[in-house]
C-alpha cells in the first residue's frame, strides 16, 4: 500500500480512537461525576402542603375550608437570562414590566421567588404556557371563609402561609395547620414536576374544628344587628348569644366588620372582635347581678319595700340621681323602672364582701375561659370595697367595666338558676360542669323581676318576643370619654334570656353610641335581642311557654274574612 | 488466495445486490446508509418528545434525499466532470447573489428566493468545491506543482470566505475541508501540509478578529464552559451531563433523563448525539460509530478502485468530508470543540444537508459504477 494511503488511514484511526477516548473518559472514568451533576439539575426535595383542617359549626357547616391553588415563583439566575421575555410575562399578570425586571434582577443570586402567590388555575396555566425556563408552580392551599364578613371576627384568618392571625384560625393553629410533607421529585429544565422519587415525610393534614356556633344564627343575629346599628347610625355594635346549659357561644357577631376574603380594606376599627376584646361600663345591666347578692345574702328578700323618695340622695356628700320619683318600691319594682336610688340603698345595706363576692363569682374583671386571643378581662376594683359611693356607683353598673361576651356569662348564671359555666367556643357534646354562686331561689327571683322589665310597664317592652316570656334588663349608658362622662353620647345596651321560666339561651346587645335620636337600650338594642331570639326560638325548636289571650284572639280582619266567607255560603 | 476486493465481491453477491448495482446503487454503501438512517429514526422518536408528526417529516425527507441519491448516481461519472467548472462558477455567482440579495433569517444571509423555492447555495458548495479541485488537479500532474496548489488554495479559499460572511461559520469549515481533503489526496507534501497548518495558526488572530461576538463567545465558552453556566456554556454542560451520565450501557430509550426532561438544547437537531449517548450508552455510541466507519471505509474503498484520479480525488474527499462532519458535531456536542451549529450525518432533524449527503453517496456511486462499467 502506498505511504500516503497508510497515512491517511493512520489519521483517521486517531480520530475515531480520540473520539472513543472521549467517550470512554465521560461514560466510564467520569460517569459517575456527571450522574451527579445531572441528579443535581434533575433532581429536587419540595414541601408538599398540609391541608389546614376545616372550621365548620356544630352542625357541620363550613366556616373556614381551604382549596388548592397554585402559586407561581421563579428562579431569579435562570429567568434573568431570558429577559426579553418578562414583558409578556408582566402583561399576563398584569403588572409593570419593569418593576418585574428590576424585581428579579435584585433577586439574581437566589434560586426562589415568589412571582404570585396563590393564582386562579387560569392565569397558572397561562403563566406556564409562556415556557419561560425557570419558571414553575408549587402547590399551595388557599383559605375560603364562606361566611365572610358575617363571621370574620371569631373566625379570624390564616395568611398566605397559611399561618392563623386572628381569632379561631389563631387560637387553635397547631390543630388545624398539620405539618408539611416532603418528598423528592423529578423536574425538568422548565422546573416543572415531571415525576414523584420518593416520599420522605408523609403530608400530615390539619384537623377539623367543630365550632359552638350555629351559622343559621350567626346570619341571623349579623342581620339584625347590622340593620339596627345602620338604623341607628351608631359606631359600632356587638351582640353575644350564649347557650344557657352548656357555655357554648352560639353567634357572636360586630360592627363594622370587614371582607375577610379580601383583607386589603381591613382596618384595626372593622377587625376588633369587640364582643371580646373591647369593655364598657355595664350601667343598668348591671343592677341584677346586684340584686343578686343582696337576695343571697338573706338580708333582702324580693317583697321588701325601699322608699326611693324624693327621687335623689346623697352618698359620701355625692349625688345619686333617678329620672323622677318612683316613691315606695319593692325589690322587682326597682329593677322594673331602673331606680339608682333604690339599688344603692339596698346594696349599702349588704356587706361590701358579699357584693364583690359576687360580682367575682360572676366572672367579672377575670377570663371567662374561652381561650379567644386577646380577650379583655374588664375592671373590677377592689377599692371600691372602702367606699360607700363607689359601691353604689358600682351597683348600677358604673366604676366597673366588662366585654359583652363577660356579661353574657353572667347573665348566663342568673339564667341557669344560679350556675356559672366557662364560655366555650367549641362544641360540647356533654353537658358542662359549672360552679354555684348563688342560690337557686336567688336566681329565679331575679329573673322573675327581669321579666317586668320586659312588660308593658317596663323599659325593655320592644325586648318581647311573641309567645315566649322575656327576662331581661335594658342599659343605658353616658359614654366616659378623657375623664368625664359625655353628655350627649350613649351606650344602648339590653342583656337579657328566653324562656324566662326555664331559659335556654342568654343574649347580650351592645351598641355604640347611637346618633339618631333614639338613645335609651330599650329603645336601640331591645329590638334586636326580640328579632333574633324570636328567630332563635324557631331555628331551635323551643316550646313557647307563653300562649297569651292576645294571641288566641283571632285577628279582626281573619274574622271578617272567615265571615264573608260564610255568608257567601249562606 | 483471494485478495481483499474479491472478499467484498463473494461477500454480497446475491441477486439483490446484482439488482441494485443495475441502478448504479452500491449495495454495501446503501446498506450502511440505510441503517444508520433507520437508527437515526429511532433516536429522532426519542428526541421529539415522542413526536410521530416529525418522525413522518424526517421521513418524507429521507425519501426524498434517497430520491435525490438515485437520480445524481444515474449521473456518468465522465458528465459530473464536464460540468464541474460550471457549477462552480455558477455556485459562486450564487453565493455572491446571496451576500447582495439574500433573504437573513436567524441573523444570517444563507438563503436565496426563488419565488418557487428557498434555496441555499453554500449547501451546494460542500459537492462543488472538492468537483471542481478534483476536477482541476487531475488534469495536472501530480504530486501538484507549487502554481497549481496556489490556484487549488484560491479555489478553496474563496467560497470558504463567502459562505463565512453570510456568516455561516459550520457550513464555510466543512467546505473548506472538503476542498483541502481533494488537495491533500492529490498529494500534498507534508512538508507543504506543515507550513499550512502553521500558517493556519498565524491566521488565527486574523480570523479571531474578523469573528462575530458570538462566534468568539463559542470558542471562549469551549475553553471554560463553567465561565457561564447559564449563558452559553449551558448547552454544553447539559449536553456533556447527558453523554457522561449514560455510562457504558445507558439508560435506556425513550430513559434518558436529560434529553426527556428538555435538558439538552437543540437535542433533536445538532445536540441528537447526546441524546443517543445519554440512552444508549457507550456501547451503543461504539455501535453507532462503528457504522459511520463502516460507510467511510467503504466509500474510501470506492476512492481507491476508482478508475481516474477525477473519481478518486472526489470520493476520497467525499468520504473523509463525511467523516469531519461527524467528527466535528460529536466533538461539539462532547465538549471538545466549539458549537458551530453542524449536524450529525444522517441523523439530525432537518432536510437541508440530508439531500446534500445523499447526493454527494450518489456521486460516489456514480463513480463506483463507473469503475464497474469500465471494467466490464
Amino acid at each position: 500500500m502506498p505511504w500516503r494511503r497508510i497515512s491517511l488511514l493512520v489519521v483517521f484511526l486517531i480520530a475515531v480512537v480520540a473520539l472513543l477516548g472521549r467517550a470512554l473518559d465521560m461514560q466510564i472514568l467520569h460517569s459517575e461525576f456527571f450522574q451527579r451533576q445531572g441528579n443535581a439539575r434533575q433532581l429536587r426535595v419540595v414541601s408538599i402542603p398540609a391541608y389546614r383542617g376545616q372550621i365548620v359549626d356544630r352542625n357541620g357547616e363550613p366556616f373556614a375550608v381551604s382549596t388548592p391553588v397554585n402559586s407561581i415563583w421563579l428562579n431569579p439566575g435562570e429567568v434573568i437570562s431570558d429577559m426579553h421575555r418578562i414583558p409578556e410575562l408582566a402583561k399576563i399578570l398584569s403588572i409593570d414590566a419593569k418593576a418585574l425586571y428590576k424585581k428579579i434582577t435584585a433577586q439574581q443570586t437566589r434560586e426562589f421567588m415568589y412571582l404570585k402567590r396563590q393564582a386562579s388555575p387560569e392565569l397558572a396555566s397561562k403563566v406556564m404556557a409562556l415556557e419561560i425556563p425557570g419558571l414553575a408552580l408549587q402547590d399551595e392551599y388557599r383559605r375560603y371563609y364562606p361566611a365572610g364578613e358575617v363571621a370574620a371576627h371569631v373566625i379570624g384568618f390564616a395568611d398566605v402561609d397559611d399561618n392563623g392571625q386572628e381569632g379561631i384560625e389563631l387560637a387553635f393553629n397547631d390543630w388545624l395547620k398539620g405539618e408539611p410533607g416532603k418528598k423528592r421529585v423529578i423536574r425538568d429544565r422548565l422546573g416543572r414536576v415531571f415525576d414523584d422519587v420518593e416520599h420522605i415525610r408523609p403530608v400530615e393534614p390539619g384537623k377539623p374544628v367543630v365550632l359552638s356556633l350555629d351559622r343559621r344564627l350567626q346570619y341571623l343575629t349579623y342581620r339584625t344587628l347590622k340593620a339596627a346599628v345602620i338604623k341607628h347610625n351608631a359606631i359600632a355594635g356587638s351582640a353575644v348569644v350564649l347557650d344557657v346549659k352548656s357555655g357554648e357561644v352560639l353567634a357572636m357577631v360586630n360592627q363594622p366588620s370587614f371582607n375577610v376574603n379580601d383583607r386589603s380594606q381591613m382596618s384595626p376599627e372593622s377587625a376588633r372582635n369587640r364582643a371580646v376584646t373591647d369593655v364598657f361600663e355595664p350601667g343598668s345591666t348591671m343592677k341584677p347581678l346586684t340584686m343578686a347578692a343582696a337576695l343571697d345574702s338573706g338580708i333582702w328578700t324580693p317583697t321588701t319595700k325601699v322608699n326611693t323618695s324624693p327621687g335623689y340622695m346623697k352618698v359620701q356628700g355625692n349625688m345619686i340621681r333617678d329620672h323622677r320619683n318612683y316613691g315606695e318600691l319593692d325589690l322587682g319594682g326597682v329593677i322594673e323602672k331602673s331606680s339608682n336610688v333604690g339599688i344603692s340603698k339596698i346594696v349599702l345595706a349588704v356587706d361590701a364582701d358579699v357584693q364583690w363576692g359576687m360580682y367575682q363569682n360572676l366572672g367579672l374583671g377575670a377570663d371567662t375561659g374561652s381561650g379567644f386571643p386577646g380577650e379583655a378581662i374588664g375592671r373590677l376594683s377592689v377599692s371600691a370595697l372602702n367606699n360607700d359611693f363607689e359601691r353604689a356607683t358600682m351597683a348600677f353598673g358604673y366604676g366597673v367595666s366588662v366585654t359583652p361576651m363577660q356579661l353574657a356569662r353572667a347573665y348566663g348564671a342568673l339564667a341557669a338558676d344560679g350556675i356559672i359555666r366557662p364560655v366555650s367556643f367549641l362544641h360540647n357534646e356533654q353537658v358542662v360542669e359549672g360552679e354555684r354562686v348563688m342560690r337557686v331561689e336567688t336566681a329565679r327571683a331575679v329573673r322573675k323581676m327581669m321579666q317586668s322589665v320586659v312588660s308593658e310597664e317596663g323599659t325593655g317592652i320592644r325586648a318581647q318576643v311573641a309567645n315566649y316570656s322575656v327576662a331581661g334588663k335594658t342599659g343605658t349608658v353616658h359614654k366616659f370619654i378623657s375623664g368625664g362622662y359625655a353628655e350627649e353620647r350613649y351606650l344602648s345596651i339590653f342583656a337579657g334570656m328566653v324562656p324566662a321560666g326555664s331559659p335556654e339561651l342568654v343574649m347580650v346587645v351592645m351598641i355604640d353610641e347611637p346618633r339618631n335620636g333614639e338613645h335609651f337600650g330599650g329603645e336601640v338594642a331591645a329590638p334586636v335581642f326580640s328579632q333574633v331570639m324570636a328567630g332563635a326560638m324557631r331555628l331551635l325548636d323551643v316550646a313557647p311557654d307563653l300562649i297569651s289571650e292576645k294571641q288566641l284572639i283571632m285577628k279582626p280582619n281573619m274574622k271578617s274574612k272567615l265571615v264573608a266567607k260564610k255568608g257567601e255560603n249562606v | 488466495m483471494m485478495n481483499r476486493t474479491q472478499v467484498f465481491e463473494v461477500s454480497y453477491n446475491s441477486r439483490l445486490a446484482s439488482a441494485l448495482r443495475v441502478i448504479h446503487i452500491e449495495p454495501v454503501l446503501f446498506l450502511g446508509i440505510l441503517l444508520l438512517t433507520v437508527a437515526g429514526l429511532g433516536i429522532l422518536y426519542s428526541a421529539s418528545d415522542s413526536s410521530i408528526v416529525m418522525v413522518k417529516a424526517q421521513l418524507i425527507r429521507l425519501g426524498l434525499a434517497f430520491l435525490v441519491m438515485l437520480v445524481v448516481a444515474q449521473i456518468p461519472q465522465s458528465q459530473l466532470y464536464l460540468w464541474s467548472p460550471w457549477f462552480f462558477a455558477l455556485g459562486i455567482v450564487l453565493l455572491v447573489l446571496v451576500l447582495t440579495a439574500g433573504d437573513v433569517g436567524k441573523g444570517a444571509q444563507r438563503w436565496l428566493d426563488l419565488y418557487v423555492v428557498k434555496f441555499q447555495p453554500s449547501e451546494m458548495m460542500k459537492l462543488i468545491t472538492p468537483m471542481m479541485l478534483a476536477w482541476y488537479l487531475s488534469e495536472r500532474p501530480l504530486p501538484p506543482t507549487a502554481k497549481s496548489l496556489l490556484i487549488s488554495a484560491l479555489l478553496v479559499v474563496v467560497p470558504t470566505v463567502l459562505i463565512a460572511a453570510q456568516p455561516d461559520l459550520g457550513t464555510s469549515i466543512l467546505v473548506a475541508a472538503a476542498g483541502f481533503f481533494v488537495v491533500f489526496l492529490a498529494g500534498l507534501r507534508w512538508r507543504v501540509l506543515l507550513g499550512i497548518i502553521l500558517a493556519g495558526l498565524a491566521f488565527i488572530p486574523v480570523l479571531w478578529r474578523m469573528m462575530h461576538d458570538y462566534q468568539k463567545q463559542r470558542v471562549l465558552t469551549l475553553l471554560n464552559p463553567e465561565s457561564d453556566p447559564l449563558g452559553s456554556g449551558y448547552h454544553i454542560i447539559q449536553s456533556k451531563i447527558a453523554i457522561g451520565s449514560g455510562g457504558l450501557y445507558g439508560k435506556g430509550w425513550l430513559n434518558g433523563t436529560q434529553s426527556q426532561l428538555d435538558f439538552i438544547p437543540e437535542r433533536h437537531t445538532d445536540f441528537i448525539f447526546a441524546v443517543f449517548a445519554e440512552e444508549f450508552g457507550m456501547m451503543g455510541a461504539i455501535v453507532l460509530l462503528a457504522l459511520y466507519v463502516f460507510i467511510i471505509l467503504r466509500g474510501l474503498y470506492i476512492a481507491t478502485n476508482a478508475q481516474d484520479s477525477f473519481g478518486r480525488l472526489l470520493a476520497g474527499s467525499l468520504s473523509l468530508t463525511f467523516f469531519f462532519y461527524l467528527f466535528v458535531n460529536v466533538g461539539m456536542v462532547s465538549g471538545i470543540l466549539p458549537v458551530v451549529g453542524v449536524p450529525l450525518p444522517l441523523v439530525s432533524y432537518g432536510g437541508t444537508s440530508m439531500v446534500t449527503l445523499m447526493a454527494g453517496f450518489g456521486m460516489l456511486m456514480s463513480i463506483s459504477s463507473n469503475r464497474r462499467l469500465l471494467s466490464r
